[in-house]
């Protein structure tokens, strides 16, 4: 259970400035695991998991079919039915391990990658293409999966995390709250002010950071000397690493940093050490920054791969339980792929509307500038 | 009625005092806030009374203050958040803009963020740099949030009031250098729309169009001209987005001529945008085009120029010759 070795990776050429940013090698920290890579179950001595073969299989469940929808969703950005996809592949057993790790009333604040983590509230997966498809933001209301909007700026859901968990500690509620966030943000200004404001109020919040190991084409050392769960302890809280591609782990140490929070101790940084498979978004080209050796070493550790393994080693799942997961994993592929093709555009007048909630006088003012300029057209018989 | 004589910043402590004994979700959060009552103690007295847990001292972080302020918003608090200074405002001017403006958006209407942000604004009080800037348009450009400015002690209490009771975000900016000013209060008035102008001089030779600490700049102007038989009208805006051009265009309807006059820069700012719209809704009515005093394009100076930079009367007369000479 050593650390995941980023030793795989080339040296960059350049100056020996650039190689003294690497992090040094005695910083390597132990890294939470109760799966290895070969699908055998471990123990940890500060976290424990003790799951029914029910639990074991909707676990891998939810991975594979989150992974369907993620390939569903890259396909039809290739067909031209989405202008972008941000994939998580590689990165289920995270979202699922700390997903299924809350409850119905916990709150979630996801970056733009956590589909998987949607899955697991119950969000509808079409619901999340709207932005992608560009018909909307967001639009789904966050209230009703607690699971807040997709945010594409960096890091700053971090602080309205940690807000809302200010008001849920005011509100003498026992819910946690969870930001995600990745790599590349934990070197924003907002992350290390919401982890100074989460301290300093003892706000519930688990901070769960995917540590992918690229920022679209900056690596990790270019955000970090030190492993980034040992920031943490500057701020006086808890920070754990824990194998990122390991659902059990996830689900454990995560379940334990939500208890902690709703006991009232407080927030907890946990750095799931995993590795994006595809690239940032479907814009990027990660054979341009990244050596097809280090994708292959991870490629080793799937986190579905591992499960899959344990759950036949352990006759946890049999044959007839994996065939009728690929049919259920076509039907949604195809749920989506219609879904997506139906999705209508706006209404045109839709512009103007939810600038303001109590409205505005000018909005008032250009919606009906506009509204009789389409009129125009309808005059002249077009 | 209960009216009384009273300064600007206290009008604005007895709104906060209001606005907290009435809903207990309002909250107040910002550096310096709790005991101290803010570096120009508009909070004064209110964590006493109030409590910690709803006047929070908050660490020294804008985004922070804001970004932690949209948190407690979305779990159904309303919170008036303090930034000290007006250029104290862009550490969380990333928040302001990407996440306060636009999440009500982003949700389709799902999502509503009741969010004052209370911002000291302006010069006039021989301070250093960053202590004395108008950024009002930077706001005002925004789609989403609101931004308004009183420029007595009724308004400061009034707009306080219907800002914190506003369910989209509004950028609340307080003319520190009226601060000290008294005025009538009438705490049991009925009050006209937070986004409303008001003409507070009749005039028909020339309308003065301004807001917050450049209202009582204008009225001075006004009185000197009566003096030279010129007859000078006075709007003060009240609201920088949405403006009140009804308003703006009757006066101008009237009186022919129309001077903006702000504190920030000219270029870009707000009163190229009512000069624009003026000209579009009346160009038959105008007299003359319309003419801009505030800021040059320069960082804001030190303390020992900044009246050379602020629009004082003798420029804002000088605007007024120049309109009437057309």
């Amino acid at each position: 259970m050593t650390v995941e070795s980023t030793a795989a990776r080339k040296p960059r050429r350049g100056s020996k400035r650039t190689s003294a940013a690497k992090a040094p090698a005695s910083a390597e920290p132990q890294l939470v695991q109760l799966l290895t890579p070969e699908g055998e179950r471990v123990e940890h001595p500060d976290y424990t998991i003790d799951l029914t073969a029910d639990e074991l299989r909707g676990l891998y469940r939810d991975m594979v079919l989150t992974r369907r929808f993620d390939a569903e969703a890259t396909a039809l950005q290739r067909q031209g039915e989405l202008g972008l996809w941000a994939s998580l592949l590689g990165q289920e057993a995270a979202q699922i391990g700390s997903g299924r790790a809350l409850r119905d009333d916990d709150y979630v604040f996801p970056t733009y990658r956590e589909h998987g983590v949607a899955w697991c509230r119950g969000v509808d997966p079409t619901n999340l293409l709207g932005m992608f498809r560009g018909v909307n933001h967001g639009g789904w209301d966050p209230s009703t999966n607690n699971f807040h909007l997709y945010t594409i700026v960096i890091g700053s859901q971090t602080l309205h995390a940690t807000g809302y968990a200010m008001g849920v500690a005011k509100d003498g509620a026992d819910s946690a709250v969870i930001a995600y966030f990745g790599d590349g943000a934990s070197s924003q200004g907002d992350v290390a002010e919401a982890f100074t404001f989460s301290a300093v109020y003892n706000a519930p919040v688990v901070f769960f950071c995917q540590n992918n190991q690229w920022a679209i084409s900056e690596p990790t050392e270019r955000q970090t000397r030190v492993p980034l769960y040992q920031r943490a302890q500057g701020y006086g809280f808890p920070g754990v690493r824990v194998d990122g591609n390991d659902v059990l782990a996830c689900l454990a140490v995560t379940r334990w940093a939500l208890e902690r929070a709703r006991r009232g101790e407080g927030p907890t940084l946990v750095e799931a050490f995993t590795y994006r498979m595809g690239a940032h978004t479907t814009s990027d080209d990660p054979t341009k920054y990244r050596e097809d050796a280090e994708r292959a070493a991870w490629e080793a550790k799937d986190p579905i791969q591992r499960l899959r393994t344990h759950l036949e080693k352990r006759e946890i799942a049999d044959a007839a339980f994996f065939t009728a997961l690929d049919e259920e994993s076509e039907t949604l592929g195809k749920r989506v792929r219609e879904a997506v093709r139906a999705m209508p555009d706006p209404d045109r007048m839709a512009l103007f509307d939810h600038a303001y909630a109590d409205g505005s006088s000018l909005v008032d003012e250009e919606r009906a500038q506009f509204a009789a300029y389409q009129a125009s057209f309808a005059e002249e018989g077009n | 009625m209960a009216t009384e004589k009273m300064s600007i910043a206290k009008a604005l402590n007895e709104s906060l005092r209001k606005a907290l004994d009435t809903d207990p979700k309002v909250l107040v959060m910002g550096e310096d806030v709790g005991k101290l009552g803010g570096v120009f103690r508009i909070t004064d007295g209110l964590q006493k009374d109030f409590g910690e847990e709803r006047i929070i001292d908050t660490p020294l972080a804008e985004s922070g203050i804001v970004g932690t302020a949209i948190g407690l918003a979305l779990r159904g608090y309303r919170p008036v958040v303090e930034i000290q200074f007006d250029g104290f405002v862009f550490p969380a001017y990333d928040q302001i803009v990407t996440q306060l403006a636009k999440m009500h958006a982003r949700a389709l209407g799902k999502v509503k963020l009741p969010v004052v942000v209370r911002i000291p604004y302006g010069g006039g009080i021989g301070a250093v740099e960053h202590h004395s800037e108008s950024p009002e348009a930077l706001f005002a450009h925004v789609a989403g949030l609101k931004v308004v400015s009183p420029s007595n002690a009724s308004d400061a209490y009034w707009m306080l009031q219907q800002a914190i009771l506003c369910d989209d975000p509004v950028i609340f900016f307080e003319p520190k250098r009226r601060y000290w000013d008294k005025g009538e209060l009438d705490t049991e008035a009925v009050p006209g729309p937070l986004h409303a102008a008001v003409t507070v001089r009749d005039g028909s030779d020339l309308t003065l169009a301004a807001y917050g600490p450049m209202v009582k700049v204008c009225l001075e102007a006004a009185a000197a001209a009566q003096e030279e038989g010129k007859s000078i009208e006075v709007v003060d805006l009240r609201s920088m987005s949405p403006i009140d051009f009804d308003t703006v265009q009757a006066s101008v309807e009237r009186t022919g001529r129309l001077v903006v006059v702000h504190e920030a820069p000219v270029f870009y700012g707000s009163g190229a945008e009512i000069a624009a719209r003026i000209t579009e809704r009346c160009f038959y009515h105008l007299e003359a085009p319309v003419l801009r005093v505030g800021g040059y394009h320069v960082p804001y100076p030190p303390a020992r120029l900044e009246d050379e930079y602020l629009p004082g009367l003798d420029r804002v007369l000088d605007a007024v010759d120049r309109s009437l000479a057309y």
